[in-house]
């Protein structure tokens, strides 16, 4: 089969750019492995919901229209309204199409899948940041009477052994399974480093509205000090709940969650754990404090100090005096080790040489280091917003008009 | 946040050192260090320590001159008191390489220094190393630094400044995680 552009992946990052490919006119199939918003649907816990508020889902051509603005969507409820706009927009989706290798011989793409191949000029991998799992090597000492578990494997805590739980990593994902697992009765240790604290509300506004409001996720990566450090910053410790409450270290602490360094070997079924704890956490409370801050100084430089709250002040992240540095895993009565410990996208079908040492696609702003082809949807892409559902749109605009460009032979491979 | 301010000096090469980060960037190999130090026993507890040569940048590097170090231990342990003790060689280690760490970070960040001094202090019950309780670890069961730093910054930018510090030491890095330690002989 030959077309202009394929798409890889259906979720919103790939529904996107098939969109800004249409409105160019541009012959495109989008091929989806399972279903539309697979990952969404089959790879996340059942508790999850998005970590912004309904009224930021916007795309292309396509936005929330519910009667809750200020609500988080649930899975099932996310894939609906990816769902939706794949209908909307009338994309050329192939389902249940598995990419199995992307090829060039330099001008253009061969791409298999288990329904046969597709010849074409250009191809954009819109195919996820979270497939797989990362566990790191230690894992490998953990001791064999524990039950290993990733985050990408945990539904709900009915699923883990009555007993106790060490949770490794406290990003979004971290904090908000320690918290419903340690609420099941379960009792969790948190083993972390550095992470992002943020509340949920402050001063009356979704910390995303202000995030909205003051453009800090519109930065560009190219304006960005250290680019690779963006990319790897966690995400942050923030829950959508219809409550709207704030999921940091002090609620985990006050519930009776034990917090612990980062976990740095396992070592004769003992975990140790970094004594650098206390100050992961004064990264994480001075840099929410910056932000708090700026949020401030708008507030001020554009008289709306009467229109919003005032402002709050949050205790700063409780370490006990000397956390403990070692835990042995029978003594201690853990059952469970689930490692929150981050993702990463899979490309072992990927065959053209465009990978970095770490296993990431080298780009420029998701212009990707092979003529003709492009990412999509990865963390801090082209702005702060480009792993965000409502990030995609900008990006999907910048880089269809630079595919187009491309295939009208105006881009010259360097 | 720049490195661009031309009055703040601290004596540190921000821009060599930026450099030197994105050209190792390139060439991860060139990154690979080894340190080394050798020790000769002297007599008791007194030892005496020297460093010169390490590898770099890909080939070996040497330092300026040679460096040595007496280390004993105190009277009331009945040693000489030749020098500091081991521990608080390790003491030292960190100070100087947290203080490394404030004056890049404070020159990166454009804050001028007008002194930084640090003060530390790290509890031990020797009953771990005297074999007493061997539920007692022989190393410290804790190390507190206190900084004094007169800086033109605000409170939060200098606790920002030790932040990052900590954050980047190699040395801090050391005493607060695990190390794989082999020992051979002959």
């Amino acid at each position: 089969m030959r077309t202009r552009c394929v798409i890889i992946g259906a979720g919103h990052a790939g529904l996107a750019m098939s969109h800004c490919l249409s409105e160019y006119s541009i012959d495109h199939v989008v091929l989806e492995r399972g279903e539309v918003g697979n990952s969404w649907k089959h790879e996340r816990w059942d508790s999850l919901r998005l970590l912004t508020p309904n009224w930021l889902a916007r795309l292309p051509g396509y936005c929330y229209s519910g009667n809750d603005p200020d609500g988080y969507m649930t899975m099932p409820e996310t894939v609906g309204f990816i769902e939706k706009y794949a209908k909307v927009i009338s994309a050329p989706i192939k389902l249940n199409t598995t990419v199995t290798s992307l090829n060039t011989d330099g001008s253009n793409y061969k791409v298999v899948t288990n329904q046969g191949s597709w010849q074409c000029e250009s191809v954009v991998v819109a195919s996820g940041a979270c497939n797989l799992a990362h566990v790191p090597a230690m894992a490998e000492s953990v001791p064999s009477s524990i039950a290993p578990l990733t985050a990408m494997q945990y539904r709900n805590p009915e699923q883990l052994e009555a007993g106790g739980v060490l949770v490794v990593g406290a990003s979004a994902t971290g904090i908000q399974l320690a918290n419903e697992i340690h609420q099941s009765g379960r009792p969790v240790t948190l083993a972390l480093g550095e992470h992002v604290r943020l509340p949920r509300v402050y001063r009356g506004k979704d910390i995303q509205w202000w995030m909205d409001a003051l453009g800090i996720l519109d930065e560009r990566y190219d304006e960005i000090d250290d680019i690779v450090r963006g990319r790897n910053i966690p995400s942050p410790q923030l829950v959508g709940t219809p409550e709207r409450s704030m999921l940091d270290l002090n609620t985990l602490t006050a519930m009776g969650v034990r917090l612990r360094g980062k976990l740095a070997g396992i070592n004769d079924g003992k975990a140790q754990f970094s004594g650098s704890l206390r100050n992961a956490c004064s990264l994480a409370d001075l840099k929410m404090g910056r932000l708090l801050n700026t949020i401030d100084e708008w507030v001020a430089e554009n008289n709306l100090d009467g229109e919003v709250d005032p402002p709050q002040h949050y205790a700063p992240t409780e370490v006990e005096e000397s956390p403990p540095l070692m835990m042995d895993f029978v003594k201690d009565g853990i059952k469970t080790i689930l490692w929150a410990t981050g993702y990463y996208p899979d490309y072992s079908w990927l065959n053209i040489p465009v990978l970095d040492r770490k296993g990431k696609i080298r780009h420029d702003g998701g212009v990707v280091d092979s003529a003709g082809m492009y990412l999509m949807g990865m963390t801090l892409l082209r702005r702060r917003k480009s792993s965000f559902i409502h990030g995609a749109g900008d990006d999907a605009r910048d880089l269809s008009a630079h595919l187009v460009s491309y295939l009208n032979g105006n881009v010259k491979p360097d | 946040m720049s490195s661009t301010n031309p009055v703040v000096n601290n004596g540190v090469n921000v821009e060599a050192l930026l450099g030197a980060r994105a050209a190792l960037t390139e060439t991860p190999a060139a990154a690979a260090f080894k340190w080394r130090a050798t020790c000769k026993w002297v007599n008791g507890t007194h030892s005496h320590s020297t460093v010169k040569s390490f590898f770099g940048l890909g080939e070996e590097q040497s330092h300026r001159t040679e460096y040595s170090f007496d280390a004993d231990h105190p009277e009331i342990f009945a040693s000489e008191d030749n020098g500091a003790t081991p521990v608080e060689m390790v003491l030292v280690g960190l100070a100087s390489c947290l203080t490394a760490g404030v004056a890049a970070v404070a020159q990166h960040r454009g804050i001028q220094l007008n002194s930084v001094s640090a003060t530390l202090e790290a509890g031990m019950d020797i009953q771990g190393i005297l074999g007493i309780d061997s539920d007692v670890r022989n190393g410290f069961d804790g190390i507190k630094v206190h900084y004094d730093i007169d800086a033109d910054a605000s409170e939060e930018d200098l606790k920002a400044l030790v932040a990052q510090s900590q954050k980047r030491s190699a040395v801090f890095d050391i005493v607060a995680n695990p190390t794989n330690v082999t020992v051979d002989v002959n």
